[in-house]
């Protein structure tokens, strides 16, 4: 990868030390990817924000290193491990590590938005610029839907772009790599925000590719399959976009036999004690659509459901809220189902839950087994008047 | 004791590393799937389950899932059980590569005209990021 004198020395510490190591982060990208030289990207949003993922490690690094760094473009963060307005039964050691994390992001100069949906909650920028997106179903989301230009970003790559305002011209970031070279050619009926969450997690499994078609039976879904799909094919893969433009180079069949492999690894209990909705955090499509499937009724089982803060304001004002705290729901925000302590082995032997994202997190790293159901089955089968 | 194959890769991070060759087909989600306090393989569906990162050279294909798997590879360094350095065998993902950059975990590419020789357990791997070549020989 070329780089330009200035960032040469930037690279050998002219700037600092702070500054070199994000040099250091963007040529290690730059040569994984093949890219010829840094550009700059007008958005930058951060993972790596909750304690219970980055851990004491990530804690110090980041707290050290936002002594000097400072982000010069619009940055805004992932969620955190909890609802700082919320009891919560979670260690001291572990609210005091997550405020210093907070902390060292603000000190940073990124927004306090907590949301893995950055996409809902901001005016980003337009169609065919270039931003850095860590988040797997943020980076996938701006890509495949809102035609902004991010590879899948790590944490560091991420922050790296956010202290320089620059990433490697590679990968998405170039006209015909967005072009996919591969498809999924479904082969049976989907019709709810599971079967597109399965449909998305067998596919990142299946693709090594940076871009996938699957055609035009994705061209008119809605914002909750949409989501479930993209979480979910950013989580069991390395690709960053989806499309529905045809291709025809090379085929992979997603039937009745490929969604069983999955439901067969995910679902990993018959029922559970609690019902966990929102990964990615819900925004106010899916609030409605929650609200209207539930109406007076109330559930039988606890139930947390994990949306934005200022969604959760939004449906505050518009009565939402209330229908769905009427029926016991506790509303969560800043956090987000997936790698939240708030859900874990120690408190509930199984999670319900219609995230194929969060399905993933909770086996695998909280170690809690899954009722994998769709959002309609969950209202009919826990709620009552 | 003479080292039987030698293979070729791109350098992304430099540095030089030696230690048992854990190698697998499957890639690897280094947030999910890791105890980053052990670094012991904890996804039962992983081919590596049960086995530990320490002081290994990894050869895998390429990472995948969650954007905090670079922080997961910092982590693993700090708890002093990460691997000595890393071969991404098919592409290498951002995530791994910053991960290494920042952890000083030595990281090559394998050239794409490499073929990786059938590896006998144990092997020990001695890995040169940087003029590029890994050594491999039968323990």
């Amino acid at each position: 990868m070329d780089l330009s004198r200035e960032e040469e020395d930037a690279l050998d510490g002219k700037n600092g030390s702070t500054i070199s190591t994000a040099y250091k982060i963007l040529l290690s990208i730059g040569k994984a990817t093949n890219a010829e030289k840094l550009i700059p990207i007008e958005w930058v949003h951060l993972s790596g924000v909750n304690y219970n993922t980055i851990g004491d490690a990530g804690a110090e690094f980041l707290s050290k290193y936002s002594e000097e760094a400072r982000f010069v473009v619009p940055t805004t963060i992932n969620p955190m491990g909890y609802d700082s307005h919320k009891p919560n039964n979670l260690s001291s050691h572990f609210k005091n590590q997550q405020v210093k994390i907070a902390k060292a992001y603000e000190k940073m100069g990124s927004m306090p938005s907590f949301s893995c949906i950055p996409y809902e909650l901001f005016q980003l920028p337009e169609s065919g610029h270039s931003v850095s997106f860590a988040e797997s179903n943020a980076a996938v989301m701006a890509n495949s839907v809102f035609g902004l230009r991010t590879n899948k970003e790590s944490s560091l790559s991420a922050l790296a772009s956010a202290i320089t305002g620059k990433s490697p011209y590679s990968d998405l970031r170039i006209n015909s790599v967005r072009e996919p070279k591969i498809k999924i050619n479904i082969d049976k009926e989907l019709e709810t925000e599971l079967d597109y969450g399965i449909l998305g997690y067998f596919s990142g499994k299946s693709v090594n590719e940076s871009c996938v078609s699957f055609g035009s039976e994705i061209s008119n879904i809605d914002m909750y399959k949409t989501k479930s799909l993209a979480a979910a094919l950013g989580t069991s893969g390395a690709c960053g976009m989806f499309s529905s433009k045809d291709t025809h180079d090379e085929t992979i069949s997603f039937g009745k036999e490929e969604e069983r492999s999955i439901i067969d690894e995910l679902n990993t209990t018959d029922s559970g004690d609690v019902i966990a909705l929102g990964s990615p955090q819900l925004g106010m499509y899916e609030l409605e659509q929650l609200s209207n499937l539930i109406g007076d009724k109330k559930f039988s089982k606890k139930c947390m459901i994990f949306c934005a803060r200022p969604v959760y304001e939004k449906s505050c004002k518009s009565g939402i809220a209330k229908i769905l705290e009427n029926a016991g729901a506790n509303i969560i925000c800043d956090a987000c189902t997936c790698l939240s302590p708030l859900l874990s082995r120690e408190e509930y032997d199984g999670v319900i839950t219609n995230s194929v994202k969060a399905a993933h997190y909770l086996n695998k790293s909280n170690g809690v087994s899954v009722c994998l159901k769709d959002l309609k089955s969950i209202i009919s089968d826990y709620t009552s008047k | 004791m003479i080292y039987l194959e030698s293979l070729k890769g791109k350098i992304i991070v430099g540095g030089t590393a030696r230690g048992i060759i854990l190698f697998t087909t499957q890639p690897i989600n280094f947030l999910s799937s890791v105890d980053h306090m052990t670094g012991r393989i904890t996804d039962k569906n992983h081919e590596l389950s049960g086995r530990f990162l320490k002081d290994s050279i990894l050869i895998f294909p390429y990472s995948v899932g969650s954007s905090v798997g670079a922080y997961s590879i910092f982590e693993l360094k700090s708890n002093g059980v990460s691997p000595s350095g890393i071969i991404c065998t098919l592409k290498t993902d951002i995530t791994t590569a910053s991960g290494c950059a920042i952890a000083n975990i030595p990281l090559l590419e394998l050239c794409k005209d490499q073929v990786i020789p059938e590896i006998e357990n144990p092997s020990e791997g001695l890995m040169d990021a940087n003029s590029g070549y890994l050594q491999i020989k039968k323990v």
